[in-house]
């Protein structure tokens, strides 16, 4: 990571709020929490409804992992991140069946899942548990729009050739005339996630947005 | 717990079906991650599978005889998590003091089994279906070695494909993908088995 010492608050504030969405984007080019990228990304309201969780857990796991980062003992720290997390997935998770009952019912385990995002860990361990609380907000932040502009991106792809239309919250956007009348069904089903996720990251590198391995 | 699915739909739908990786999206970082040798694919799916029994053993009977009579269903996520890592951590010890080949086989990947969502997955699927003790480690071996067969599949075409010519920009995790996306068509065939 680039040392920023010299450089204002506001100024880091705004590094580690940009760098989680481009140089350490956490589906392209971490390329982790796969799980929901591949399982909720059906449609776009879903996608929406994982994003809006994503950054929620991160963002008050962040804060109070940096809040108690100097009265945690370095052997019990994994631990403690972890109950922190199911916390606010547990808050997350009533919320939503309080709240918005249909997207609860289509995003099922996912919803519990983002316990084991290995993104919300990720960022724990390497970034909250060093960092002062304001810049632990910009990093949860940055990383949680990083995702949701990532995990919309193959959502959009996927409704568009899957349904041949883009519906938002029930509201059809438009229809393309051909394709929703036979849409390729299979970009709905689970091979289309692998594909369309898999294509995309043959694309940057092939743009030169990710490095070749 | 008056669930009437059989024991054997449970297991095929789990292996076949509604398999971990291609249908579901469960354990993805172990199956990029360690797909890339057939012996360490092996002992990791066996990891894997174990821990999952063992978990699904212990969270069912939480579930059911802790949680359901004292109506606190709602903290089944943070009491799981817990479980798992305590459970982990305790089938690590015992491996390592009992039989170090085998630690050394597959010592490397059990913490990171902790936040393998395969795991916290089989629990969450045995909560959600209501399952029986018995059903839930039917359902957990069901779901264990569909894991291990796709992460096998994927080696032996991974070992492949480290030969064959690729595009440079497909190189490594792009076609990755790309074989998961077939092996997922082909697993679809499966869906009208029962």
């Amino acid at each position: 990571m680039v040392e920023l010492k010299e450089k204002s608050t506001g100024k880091k504030f705004w590094f580690e709020f940009l760098k989680g969405i481009v140089i350490t984007n956490p589906v392209f080019v971490l390329v982790l929490g796969l799980c929901p990228t591949l399982a909720v990304t059906v449609s776009v309201d879903n996608a929406i409804g994982m994003s809006a969780g994503v950054i929620f857990v991160l963002l008050g796991s962040n804060i109070i992992i940096s809040l108690v980062r100097n009265i945690t003992p370095n052997m019990v720290r994994i631990p403690v991140f972890i109950v922190v997390i199911a916390t606010f997935v547990t808050i997350l998770s009533l919320v939503f069946e309080a709240y918005i009952p249909p997207l609860y019912e289509s995003l099922g385990i996912y919803l519990p899942l983002i316990v084991v995002n290995c993104i919300i860990l990720g960022r724990a361990e390497a970034f909250a548990q060093k960092s002062p609380v304001l810049y632990s907000i910009a990093d949860a932040l940055g990383i949680g729009v990083g995702f949701t502009i990532s995990i919309l991106i193959v959502s959009l792809l996927r409704e568009i050739l899957g349904t041949g239309k883009l519906s938002i919250f029930g509201s059809t956007l438009f229809s393309i005339p051909v394709l929703s009348e036979s849409p390729l069904a299979l970009f709905i089903m689970p091979p289309g996630a692998f594909l369309v996720l898999g294509l995309l990251l043959a694309l940057f590198r092939w743009l030169g947005v990710l490095k070749n391995e | 717990m008056n669930n009437s699915a059989s024991l054997i739909t449970i297991f095929i739908s789990m292996v076949l079906i509604n398999n971990f990786i291609v249908a579901k999206f469960l354990g993805l970082c172990p199956f990029f991650g360690v797909s890339k040798k057939l012996s360490n694919a092996f002992s990791m799916g066996i990891a894997v599978t174990l821990v999952m029994m063992l978990a699904s053993i212990a969270t069912t009977v939480i579930y059911n005889y802790i949680l359901v009579p004292f109506e606190v269903e709602y903290m089944n996520i943070i009491i799981y998590i817990l479980v798992i890592a305590a459970l982990v951590q305790i089938v690590e010890i015992t491996i390592r003091r009992t039989n170090i080949s085998l630690y050394n086989a597959f010592g490397i990947y059990l913490p990171l089994i902790t936040t393998n969502c395969a795991v916290l997955g089989i629990t969450l699927i045995n909560a959600t279906n209501n399952y029986s003790i018995v059903q839930s480690i039917i359902s957990a071996l069901g779901g264990g070695i569909g894991f291990t067969l796709l992460l096998i599949i994927m080696s032996g075409i991974r070992e492949r494909i480290e030969l064959a010519e690729v595009p440079k920009s497909m190189r490594g995790l792009p076609i990755a993908f790309i074989i998961a996306a077939i092996l997922s068509i082909a697993f679809m065939g499966f869906s009208g088995l029962l």
